[in-house]
């Protein structure tokens, strides 16, 4: 059964991205929130992380997190998809799980 | 919590009278807050209040007393920058009193 | 009251430095640290602040904070120069590492009244080796 992971950190100041890669199933989805959006940069040296999962995770980033940080959608790495609140209900809504990460 | 009364809404403020919710100011408001302050607006006031109110547009910040002063007298002159002409109009301080009724926040910095 | 004449070093004149490390909305530090800076803009002291980490997330442009019911207080950062705080360090390893670049970044800048008011950038890009020297150059170091 897929899970639903949420990262709120920045992948620069804390392991908590790099830890819920490194325990995602292939399959899972990895919704990044607040300081989490960081991660869905390109040519950051976190993007590597994602890169390393060859697409077998469903990644996506809250758009208002995105846009409250400066962070235009072409600068989102190719492949993450950018959601707004309703599609961070629907997201909860289709996994039966949903992880926190904090 | 105190508030303004304007024909028949509230304005809510805080115990030194800065309204709490930005949005909720009106010229009508400020005229109210003015009388509240025991200060009758003039041309010279509203200059001021306008002023104070692009600032923080612009900035998102109430500036302190002295970059008040002194953006004034940059865009007005220094017959208007400075202390004397401006504590005339606003003799409880040109930043705390004219933002109040500019209903701006208390201005950062100010000691 | 009247604006003195800035004279770094002079006697009663301390190196204040304000390192920023954090990223604006996920945590208070940013936010507060501005404010400090702002309050203690008033006692005439030379001033500088530090970016590096996350803290470069701070100074970035294009920040729309409607979505997330927050303040944006980014435009604030451009109202230091009337504070006469007008010297903002900005790592470069650190924006290299986030994939940015010194075009990202605000246009920040201050008008030097000794110059005419002439409009000067605030920002200055240095390394991570001269991050260290303006840090050990300090008298007092505040770190947020």
């Amino acid at each position: 059964m897929p899970i639903l992971h949420t990262v709120n950190k920045s992948p620069f100041e804390k392991s908590t991205f790099k830890s819920c890669l490194d325990h995602a199933r292939p399959g899972d989805a990895v919704l990044l929130i607040e300081d989490g959006v960081y991660a869905a940069t390109k040519g950051t040296a976190a993007a590597g992380l994602i890169a390393a999962r060859n697409g077998d995770l469903a990644l996506y980033a809250l758009g208002a997190d995105l846009a409250a940080r400066g962070i235009s959608e072409k600068s989102v790495i190719e492949g993450i998809s950018v959601v707004d609140y309703g599609g961070f209900v629907d997201l909860v809504a289709e996994h039966d799980v949903s992880q926190a990460w904090l | 919590m105190a508030a303004y009364q304007m024909n028949g809404t509230t304005v809510e403020h805080d115990e030194e009278g800065y309204i709490l919710e930005l949005n909720a100011w009106s010229e009508e408001l400020a005229k109210v807050i003015a009388e509240d302050e025991k200060i009758e607006m003039t041309d010279e006031h509203w200059e001021v209040v306008n002023f104070l109110r692009d600032y923080y547009e612009e900035y998102q910040i109430a500036p302190a007393v002295r970059v008040l002063i002194k953006q004034i007298k940059k865009s007005m002159g220094k017959e208007k920058g400075n202390n004397k002409y401006l504590y005339a109009l606003f003799p409880y301080g040109p930043a705390k009193q004219a933002c109040k009724i500019a209903g701006l926040p208390k201005p950062t910095g100010c000691v | 009251m009247t604006t003195q004449e800035e004279l770094p070093g002079a006697s009663g004149t301390k190196r204040f430095l304000y390192v920023n490390r954090r990223a604006p909305y996920g945590t208070i530090y940013a936010l507060e640290s501005l404010e400090v800076v702002l309050i203690g803009a008033a006692f005439d002291q030379d001033v500088s602040l530090a970016f590096f980490d996350d803290g470069v997330y701070q100074i970035v442009k294009g920040q729309d904070t409607k979505g997330i019911g927050m303040k944006n207080f980014s435009p604030t950062y451009r109202a230091l120069g009337d504070y006469e705080v007008t010297k903002l360090y900005v790592e470069k390893e650190a924006l290299e590492e986030r994939g940015l670049s010194p075009d990202d970044l605000m246009d920040i800048t201050y008008e030097d009244e000794d110059d005419d008011w002439a409009e000067k950038p605030s920002i200055r890009i240095v390394s991570r080796s001269e991050m260290t020297e303006i840090m050990a150059a300090q008298d007092v170091i505040l770190s947020f």
